[in-house]
């Protein structure tokens, strides 16, 4: 029997704009073959720009923005659908593959009632008359766990949570009994003790279905838990393909090593040491609300370290980094910082108060200015604190690239001609140009590919070692607080559950919610899923 | 009270607001004016004495504000007082002009606006090809010919080489609905024109601007066709600009159109407030002036209110 889909020797290219240059030609995918047989799962693995994505809607004959399919085969169902025509690939799209987002927030029409966008596709291609098509949605909501069925379809997307749409997403991709679902990234943009649900939802359904699907992911372990065989892709060519056990335990190739020994840091806790930020019983609320987002909050930070402020989305993280910072004044507390109490309002602080205080931000590419280079970014606090200028302020900008390991041959270039890590380093560099004694660091390496946020977390340990600056460190990823952390601060609504030396936080008996935060991180073997399931305490909080 | 209510009401209350400070704004305006109503009614060589008894008489003595107030006083009341230049009274001459832009405006704005919707939803599925540049050129164009230009266009283009229609739009009371449609055929015409490219191209950027949004490729991916996709996916999120430049063309259509009016001899508000303003008279003027105000922000709130009653995270709140 063939198999349901395979891909021959796979092309693809997109037509790159860059900036000042004339257009032209780049290969995204090459030489990509690869087969998924009826009822298997196969996890595409590997960092942003692997091609993973581009592949998988590739098996609609799909290409986003200006990528074409230029060379190969994709036999679908026996019959090759590149270069069909636009009527034959809207015939097969919805009803032979579905597609399920790694968004699906934006990927819902936010005009439209849920019921309306599940079914929609199964009325369209002309599967099952509305009754039969709303009844096996609900079947499906009732399948995947989303909260009283019947009635959920009548809701509008802004009403239910990220979690719920991710999994009204994968109703909406198996209501029209397609062969095969496309799964790209579906439970990276949740929180972790979310995405262990939406998970054993999806790996339920697809079991009770018998549908084939593409698993699209960055992450091996999660990849782990669901599909049959992995293939691990990077700069669009195959590295490795096999069973999930041989990657998992065996990996041949030494990326695929990489990928599965990542978060190779190994970090002892650092001894006690006098504070040199203290956060006392602060609480806030933003203005025109009366709800506290942070209750009482009481943390100490000694000078030199690393505090790790874990947490899901909404716990209020990112809050106290604001409070602070002055940018949200405290309603209640007192902050302490190198000795002196600070002015909860940023209007009421000195330049010394600002200039030891300094920030790094999730998105680097939005924290720069695009039109400035590299050196008008690392050189503007030289200036404005140091009062630096000329040749010395662009011989102290060399240094600090030196520092971040960037060298010669950046100063002039622009944040468009930089990766995404060495965007982060550049604001590294720009926090570390004011000569701080604190840098808030606020999900620094969430939007980086785990390889290259190892490479950053190693830079600021360094550093740290080097200038003896301590960071507030706010992350939702437990692995990166385990490689940085000196001491851990557990938030969850608003509040600190628990607080400690990294060792006492992440040594048992645990709270009910750490427990949960703890056992969701995905581990790499298989059946873990399965066995986090049957000993959970506590429901997540994003349902 | 459920929120849309909520901003409903303050909206409205918001309006009236406004319309009372464009009163003020119009009293005060024409009270700066320089020169003498008295005297520009009496002429030059009007005695002292007559242009003293004219002044008590029109009530000029008393102190602005209680002026102010008297006439705001009877507008409410459904008074307009009456033109200084013929003593006719104005409300009875603004009601029947009123019925006659309306007229205009609702039969030009019942063609334009379908069909400005409709060419922009094609534009935007044919973007940046063909039909989309035709449809962008040839409205561009007569958006960009003066009214008067394109006025004298069509009139010469449907009375001289096709001779199918009067020149003159004029209508008076007694005319059935179908002979008035037909005299103002070639005034509707011409408005249609000027006023469909300003929305068409604004349907045309904001569904363009939806269909960058990840659901439309959500829906491209459920194997719906270009034309599904636009008219149930992407148009209903893009209601709210659509709707605000729609209205400010209805807007214009009712107190913006007094050349055409005039090229067609047609009888409505627009030429009556010129006429007037260029005899001076005060009174008309304030009276239309403050209808036109009324129109403009009325027509403003309804678009407010479409804008929220499309956005379903207001009509439906968690």
């Amino acid at each position: 029997m063939p198999d349901l889909l395979e891909f021959k020797n796979l092309r693809i290219e997109a037509t790159s704009y860059p900036p000042g240059e004339p257009p032209r030609d780049v290969v995204l995918v090459d030489g990509v073959s690869v087969s998924v047989a009826k009822g298997k799962v196969l996890g595409l693995i590997g960092e942003s720009g692997a091609g993973k994505s581009t592949i998988g809607l590739s098996a609609m004959s799909f290409g986003r923005g200006g990528v074409r399919l230029t060379g190969g085969e994709i036999l679908l169902n026996g019959r090759n659908i590149r270069g069909m025509d636009a009527a034959g690939l809207r015939a097969l799209r919805g009803r032979e593959v579905t597609y399920v987002a790694q968004s699906a927030a934006a990927a819902f029409n936010p005009a439209k009632r849920l019921m309306e966008q599940v079914i929609e596709t199964t009325l369209h291609h002309g599967i099952m008359g509305r009754a039969e098509a709303e009844a096996r949605a609900v079947m499906l909501f009732g399948k995947l766990g989303l909260p009283n069925p019947e009635s959920f379809g009548r809701r509008y997307p802004h009403q239910v949570s990220g979690g719920q749409l991710q999994r009204a997403m994968t109703a909406m991709a198996l209501c029209p009994k397609p062969d095969l679902v496309i799964f790209d990234e579906p439970t990276t943009a949740l929180d972790v003790t979310t995405q262990i649900d939406v998970l054993a939802a999806i790996k339920e359904a697809i079991r009770d279905t018998g549908v084939a699907a593409l698993y699209i992911t960055h992450d091996l372990a999660v990849v782990a838990q669901v599909s049959d065989d992995i293939l691990v892709l990077r700069h669009g060519k195959m590295v490795e393909y096999g069973t999930v056990a041989d990657i998992i335990t065996a990996p041949k190739q030494a990326y695929t090593q990489a990928l599965v020994s990542v978060r190779s840091i190994d970090h002892h806790e650092k001894p006690e040491a006098p504070a040199v930020l203290s956060v006392q019983n602060i609480t806030a609320r933003y203005a025109g609300t009366t709800f506290d987002v942070l209750k009482n909050v009481t943390v100490d930070l000694p000078a030199g370290q690393t505090l790790a402020v874990v947490g899901e989305s909404g716990s209020g993280k990112s809050t106290l980094a604001r409070v602070i910072t002055g940018l949200l004044p405290a309603a209640q507390g007192r902050i302490s910082f190198a000795g002196r109490t600070l002015s909860a309002d940023l209007a009421g602080r000195t330049k010394d108060d600002l200039r030891e205080l300094q920030m790094i931000y999730q998105m680097a590419d939005v924290a720069m200015n695009p039109r400035q280079t590299v050196g008008t970014i690392i050189g503007r606090p030289l200036e404005f604190y140091f009062g630096l200028k000329g040749e010395a302020k662009r011989q102290r900008v060399q240094d600090l690239l030196d520092q971040i390991e960037m060298g010669k041959g950046f100063i002039d270039r622009y944040p468009a001609e930089l990766s995404g890590g060495q965007k982060q380093r550049v604001c590294i560099a720009r926090a570390l140009a004011a000569k701080p004694k604190l840098i808030i660091c606020d999900e620094v390496t969430s939007a980086l590919d785990p390889l290259v946020a190892d490479g950053i977390l190693k830079l600021l340990l360094d550093l740290q070692a080097r200038e003896g600056v301590a960071y507030l460190f706010i992350t939702h990823d437990l692995a990166t607080v385990r490689a940085i952390a000196d001491r851990i601060a557990v938030m969850y609504r608003g509040q600190v559950v628990r607080y400690g030396g990294k060792t006492d936080v992440l040594t048992p008996p645990y709270d009910d919610y750490t427990d949960l935060l703890l056992s969701s991180a995905p581990e790499m073997r298989i059946g873990w899923l399965e066995e986090v399931l049957a000993h959970r305490k506590m429901e997540s909080a994003g349902n | 009270m459920h929120p849309i209510l909520k901003l409903v009401v303050q909206r409205i209350a918001l309006g009236l607001l406004l319309l009372l400070a464009v009163s003020l704004l119009i009293f005060a305006g024409t009270e700066a004016l320089p020169g003498d109503v008295a005297q520009s009614i009496l002429g030059q060589s009007a005695t002292p004495e007559a242009l003293a008894n004219l002044r008590e008489a029109l009530g000029l003595n008393e102190p602005a504000m209680t002026r102010y107030f008297k006439w705001l006083g009877g507008i409410l009341t459904g008074d307009f007082g009456v033109a200084l230049t013929n003593g006719q009274d104005i409300g009875q001459a603004i009601g029947q002009r009123l019925g006659n832009t309306l007229f205009l405006a609702t039969s030009a704005a019942v063609i334009s606006v379908p069909l400005a919707i409709l060419l922009g939803l094609v534009a935007a599925r044919y973007n940046g090809r063909w039909p989309d540049k035709l449809i962008s050129g040839v409205t561009l164009s007569t958006i960009s010919l003066p009214e008067f230009v394109a006025a004298y266009f069509v009139i010469y283009l449907l009375t001289q080489l096709i001779p199918i229609f009067q020149p003159v739009a004029m209508v008076f009371p007694g005319m059935s609905f179908w002979e008035k449609l037909q005299a103002v055929a070639l005034p509707v015409i011409v408005l249609v024109l000027v006023v469909l490219a300003h929305m068409m191209r604004m349907t045309r950027a904001a569904v363009l601007n939806v269909m960058q949004s990840a659901y439309i490729e959500t829906a491209e991916l459920k194997g719906l066709g270009p034309m599904t996709v636009i008219w149930r996916h992407a148009l209903p999120n893009a209601i709210a600009p659509i709707i605000s430049v729609v209205v400010l063309n209805l807007a214009y259509l009712v107190v913006g159109v007094v050349v055409v009016e005039v090229v067609f001899s047609y009888n409505a508000l627009g030429q009556y407030l010129v006429d007037h303003v260029a005899k001076r008279d005060l009174p008309v003027v304030q009276a239309v002036g403050l209808i036109f105000a009324a129109v403009y922000i009325g027509l403003n709130i309804l678009a407010d209110v479409i804008s929220i009653l499309a956005n379903p995270r207001l009509r439906h709140p968690k």
